[in-house]
């Protein structure tokens, strides 16, 4: 019987959610475990209509299993716009706080959701998604491990889903960017070391002699954040039926672990990750071949030694002791150029293709991608200096940073890779349409230069005013009249995320007609097509 | 598989391998890229040593500069105290009304003052000390316990009907719906009204003016000018802490409301107090 097993380990799984919803010490928990129960039946009903009792279909083990891979690319548009459109709607709740729905739709419980939903279920769906798509094509091999894809997926959806409504709801172990609780760790940490052997397995049965490039990437952002997350998240639970654990740190100890892991989620799973892709797709959709091997392997090297290293310079200024201070700091700059090898290898592929930023609005968006990829990984460095960072840090100087390595780097790169795999995943001739492209293209462009350049204004204004003092001494501004001060920026910035927001709702129109197998009839951008001469 | 393969555009050969039709060129290292990595590096070594950086068996090396960010911040903190010393000492040395009288002292104060106003103050005060309802406007020259610097320090100090701090001023004016008949609440009201504008019912101040003489000569004066002594309001200035007019004074002699101010005293210490009133003195009402 097909998905005999898997129903019955569904139905222990949920009954076991049953109960926990049953006996829970805490209501927060019991609440949560009820969404688990729901979630389960949903999954078990589904496993239900699949099952058939004919013989399994033979599957031809040459075949690239591109099922998962399909479902990822839909969960990737899927939760990029709603995290998005929660990142809009807490950028509101900062300039409009009336806009803060109590309690679950507050600005403290929707941040996190805007976080990790844009981070874990946007960015992770690209990166699970294009790494599968890309380590069978490099390696010439079906995945790895039956339907442990299927499991990886799925999973995964269940730990964002998990992760989500406990914030709502108020779980959290208020860390940043590890905020769920330790019941939803444990089952990531299952379901990462799947997604390893996933991967390491392919790699392992591959039919090319050498490795690529972008697996390397794909492989020690996978490495790196099981450890990351294990290491950040050991606590100890108050009840194994409640929500609350405590850290097994504490102190400043737990501060540097936290930004151990914080910093190393940026460089590893929003750096390394996405420069998998990147050493990909930009080849693919350039036709070009990669600009440097030697740069790749030095790069490559140097940033997964460098970046690991450097996130004490989150701490500067508190109770961490210098030299650890220092070394974070120095750590920092020496990445500058590891970090830039990628942006060279990436941009100096297009060599010889040049004119095709002008032709293809997917290249366009790739190349962006890397020019804003090597905008923040200077601005970062830059940000570690201590003179630099006293005055940065805690302003909205570091919301905008982040946010042009987000939106620039990590969405663009992902939305060139959607839009490149797509076609082919379905089988499309080509996209519904080129034009809406450069729709995508232009607005969440604009929408990300107002976003970082009003930060930038504000944030430095900011770390001006808190630290502008009166010939006697005292200081001129009190910590609400900052706040104030800040009113206008925090409309355009929402403003910046709203046009992010409509081109990827643009792009999700977009990628839907193209499933459905539409074409849109339309004239052909200027320059793709070579000019026909009539016949003389 | 690696074969030789040279790249047609740019004419450099590739590494020979392929996957899925992705090659790699055999491009050498930028060479402004190598050396500005170097560059990075030897600053690096520089700066570790210069700085405390490397973590030794029980303790860190600590530079050749000998920094420390909490000498700095112990350095910078004593700079400050001796810039400010003089006048501190000055401060704690003196009474509120002495500093006020002193050009250069008040000016410290008045800035010192207008800082911890800022954060401590506002809230219910306003940003511009303007006040809102329940909630005294502190640029006026109308005072419930008195406009002199030392007043302002006493009330400050210990609050206002502030439970916990035995010093504080209290005042409790009581609520007349027990005591006088709504009629009358509505003659009252319109009397009080009339002292400073006018009322709809103008047969209504003459019985109203009887009951005021009754029942609340006693602490607003016969001329309802007020009595500091229990912080009891001057009825005469157009000036209300709960609104204006007869509806909102009837309300208040019905059933009045209280507010209740923090004694600063433990919060912020005599200096800092001391700052404040003759902060709140110079705003424009000081007696």
């Amino acid at each position: 019987m097909k998905f005999g097993t898997e129903t019955v380990a569904l139905s222990l799984f949920a009954f076991a959610a049953l109960v926990a919803a049953g006996f829970g010490v805490d209501e927060p928990f019991r609440q949560h475990m009820w969404v688990l129960f729901i979630v389960l039946l949903g999954f078990i009903a589904i496993l239900l209509r699949k099952t058939s009792f004919a013989p399994a279909a033979r599957i031809d083990p040459s075949a690239y299993m591109d099922g998962p891979i399909r479902y990822g690319a839909i969960a990737t548009m899927f939760w990029g716009v709603v995290g998005m459109l929660v990142g809009v709607v807490i950028a509101l709740q900062l300039a409009y706080p009336d806009l803060n729905i109590q309690p679950w739709f507050n600005f403290g419980r929707l941040r996190p959701l805007h976080t990790s939903g844009v981070v874990f279920a946007f960015g992770g769906n690209a990166l699970l998604c294009t790494s599968m798509y890309v380590v069978q094509r490099t390696c010439r091999a079906r995945l790895f491990g039956g339907n442990l894809a299927w499991f990886v997926f799925w999973g995964y959806q269940l730990f964002i889903v998990m992760a989500a409504t406990g914030y709502l709801l108020g779980i959290t172990e208020s860390r940043e960017y590890a905020e769920p609780e330790w019941y939803v760790d444990i089952w990531l940490t299952i379901v990462w070391v799947a997604y390893l052997l996933l991967f390491l397995g392919t790699i392992l049965k591959r039919k090319e002699p050498h490795i690529y490039v972008a697996n390397w990437f794909y492989l020690s952002f996978i490495v790196t954040i099981a450890m990351l997350h294990v290491v950040n998240n050991l606590s100890m639970p108050a009840s194994f039926l409640g929500s609350k654990s405590y850290s097994a740190f504490s102190g400043v100890q737990d501060a540097l672990t936290q930004w151990w892991y914080g910093h190393n989620a940026v460089g590893f799973f929003l750096t390394a990750g996405f420069l998998g892709m990147m050493y990909y797709f930009v080849p693919k959709q350039a036709n070009r071949p990669v600009y440097s091997y030697r740069l790749s392997i030095i790069h490559f090297w140097a940033l997964i030694f460098l970046y690991i290293w450097a996130g004490p310079h989150h701490l500067h200024y508190t109770a961490l002791p210098d030299w650890a201070q220092t070394l974070g700091m120095v750590f920092s700059i020496m990445l500058w150029m590891p970090s830039w090898g990628g942006m060279i290898n990436g941009l100096m592929t297009l060599s010889g293709a040049w004119d095709k930023i002008r032709t293809d609005p997917i290249i366009r968006m790739m190349v962006i991608a890397i020019a804003f990829y090597g905008m923040s990984t200077f601005e970062g460095p830059m940000m570690s200096i201590k003179s630099v960072n006293s005055l940065s840090h805690y302003t909205d100087w570091t919301i905008g940073h982040v946010h042009s390595g987000a939106l620039g780097w990590v969405g663009m790169i992902s939305f060139g890779a959607i839009y490149y795999m797509v076609p082919k995943l379905w089988n499309r001739e080509r996209l519904y349409s080129l034009r809406l492209v450069t729709w995508h293209f232009w607005l969440a462009t604009l929408g990300i230069v107002v976003y970082a350049a009003v930060m930038w204004v504000s944030g430095i204004m900011q770390g001006l005013m808190w630290r502008e003092y009166d010939e006697q001494g005292f200081l001129v501004y009190s910590f609400a009249e900052t706040v104030a001060a800040m009113h206008p920026y925090y409309v355009m910035r929402a403003i910046g995320g709203a046009m992010y927001l409509s081109g990827a709702l643009i792009m999700a129109w977009n990628i839907t007609m193209t499933i459905l197998g539409h074409q849109r009839q339309e004239q052909p951008l200027p320059g793709s097509v070579p000019a026909l001469q009539p016949a003389q | 598989m690696s074969t030789e393969h040279i790249d047609d555009v740019s004419g450099i050969s590739t590494t020979g391998h392929e996957w899925d039709g992705i090659r790699e060129l055999n491009n050498p290292l930028p060479r402004w890229w190598v050396i500005t990595f170097y560059i990075t590096i030897a600053w690096a070594i520089g700066y570790t040593i210069a700085y405390p950086a490397w973590p030794m068996l029980s303790s860190a090396t600590s530079g050749l500069l000998g920094y420390s960010s909490r000498n700095d911040v112990k350095n910078e903190l004593a700079a400050a105290e001796l810039a400010k010393g003089k006048y501190v000492a000055a401060i704690q040395s003196k009474t509120v009304s002495e500093i006020a009288a002193d050009d250069a002292l008040r000016e410290f104060a008045v800035a010192a003052g207008g800082a911890t106003f800022k954060v401590n103050c506002v809230q219910c005060h306003g940003s511009g000390a303007q006040g809102s309802k329940g909630f005294p406007n502190l640029n006026d020259d109308d005072w419930l316990w008195g406009g002199k610097a030392d007043q302002i320090q006493q009330t400050i100090t210990h609050g206002i009907r502030f439970a916990s701090d035995p010093d504080t001023r209290i005042s409790e004016m009581p609520g007349f719906g027990d005591i006088i008949t709504p009629e009358q609440i509505t003659q009252v009201s319109a009397y009080v009204a009339s002292l400073s504008g006018k009322v709809q019912d103008a047969s209504l101040i003459e019985p109203g003016a009887k009951v005021f003489a009754e029942n609340c000569v006693a602490c607003h004066g016969a001329n309802a000018k007020g009595n500091r002594e229990f912080g009891a309001p001057d009825l005469t200035d157009a000036i209300w802490l709960y609104g204006s007019g007869e509806a909102a004074i009837a309300a208040q002699v019905r059933a009045p409301k209280h507010g209740v101010m923090p004694a600063w005293i433990d919060r912020l210490g005599e200096t800092k107090v001391k700052e404040l009133a003759v902060y709140v003195h110079s705003l424009g009402g000081g007696e």
